[in-house]
């Protein structure tokens, strides 16, 4: 039982990780989108998880709303809107796998790299810098918020225009052609 | 207690797995839910890097990158709506005009 107790993160980490992974290969493996797409939503879910378990609270807030909530929809909504049930299923060529081999060869003896690095690495340092807004220890949301806007506020300024442009662009992409002078 | 290791792994698991789904499936819906799993492995990386050293940068930057990865996945699905409107099919076999 106290074995229990103490790895407990341990534990909770594992089975976060196997849903993760789960749903990762659920995305590749169901032929149907939408049942990919649901599989992802299980993997962002666990991923929100594993944010929580690194302190990251606000983090997984926002993975919930943004990946599981605005673009999980996205995706479902354009799947029943072009009907990709409906398209034949597609052929899956095998000389397609041969580059995907490769990658996963060196990514694999990437794995071997870094466990071999971890073994030189020191523990994480203190949580609590991760919730210090001016020196006062506050909460995650306050030091995430109080950095973006003292320490990053161009860059956020910026990620704001992009997603504007974004925004229009998928506008102007998904609109009906409407004749000459475009204004429907 | 969990090590950065942990994540690391995981991280590169789920990478992984979204190259491996990029290139085998030829559906661009797929696809592009694979990119969002690399997405997720980036922020995986951010936010274990950002414990490890105590730094609430890495945090910072997982904001920007979810904001990027909005912005990606709008414009791929208007792409998608663009290109069944055009070709009627999301098969990325039969959309080969740029290939030569």
């Amino acid at each position: 039982m106290t074995w229990f107790l103490v790895h407990f993160a341990e534990i909770v980490f594992y089975c976060l990780a196997a849903v993760a992974l789960a749903g990762a290969v659920g995305v590749i493996a169901f032929r149907s989108p939408v049942h990919a797409a649901l599989s992802l939503l299980g993997t962002f879910l666990a991923v929100a998880g594993v944010f929580v378990l690194m302190q990251a609270e606000f983090l997984a807030a926002v993975q919930v709303l943004v990946y599981a909530g605005g673009i999980m929809v996205l995706f479902l909504f354009v799947i029943m809107l072009v009907k990709a049930r409906d398209i034949p299923d597609e052929p899956q060529y095998v000389h397609r796998l041969v580059p995907a081999a490769v990658v996963l060869g060196v990514l694999l003896a990437a794995l071997v790299g870094v466990g071999i690095w971890a073994a030189s690495s020191g523990p994480p340092a203190d949580g609590a810098a991760l919730r210090l807004v001016a020196g006062v220890p506050l909460g995650n949301t306050e030091a995430v918020g109080w950095s973006l806007y003292r320490d990053y506020l161009l860059p956020f300024e910026v990620v704001s225009i992009v997603l504007l442009v974004a925004m229009i662009g998928a506008i102007v992409m998904g609109r009906k052609e409407t004749g000459r002078g475009g204004a429907a | 207690m969990i090590s950065t290791t942990h994540v690391l792994v995981l991280s590169l698991a789920l990478f992984t797995l979204g190259v491996v789904g990029m290139a085998v499936r030829r559906n661009f819906i797929t696809v592009l839910m694979c990119v969002e799993l690399i997405l997720n492995a980036a922020n995986l990386n951010f936010i274990a890097f950002s414990r490890q050293l105590g730094d609430l940068t890495g945090q910072v930057f997982a904001v920007f990158v979810i904001t990027i990865a909005a912005a990606e996945a709008a414009i791929g699905l208007g792409i998608i709506v663009a290109l069944v409107r055009l070709k009627q099919t999301v098969n990325l076999d039969q959309v080969n005009v740029m290939e030569g």
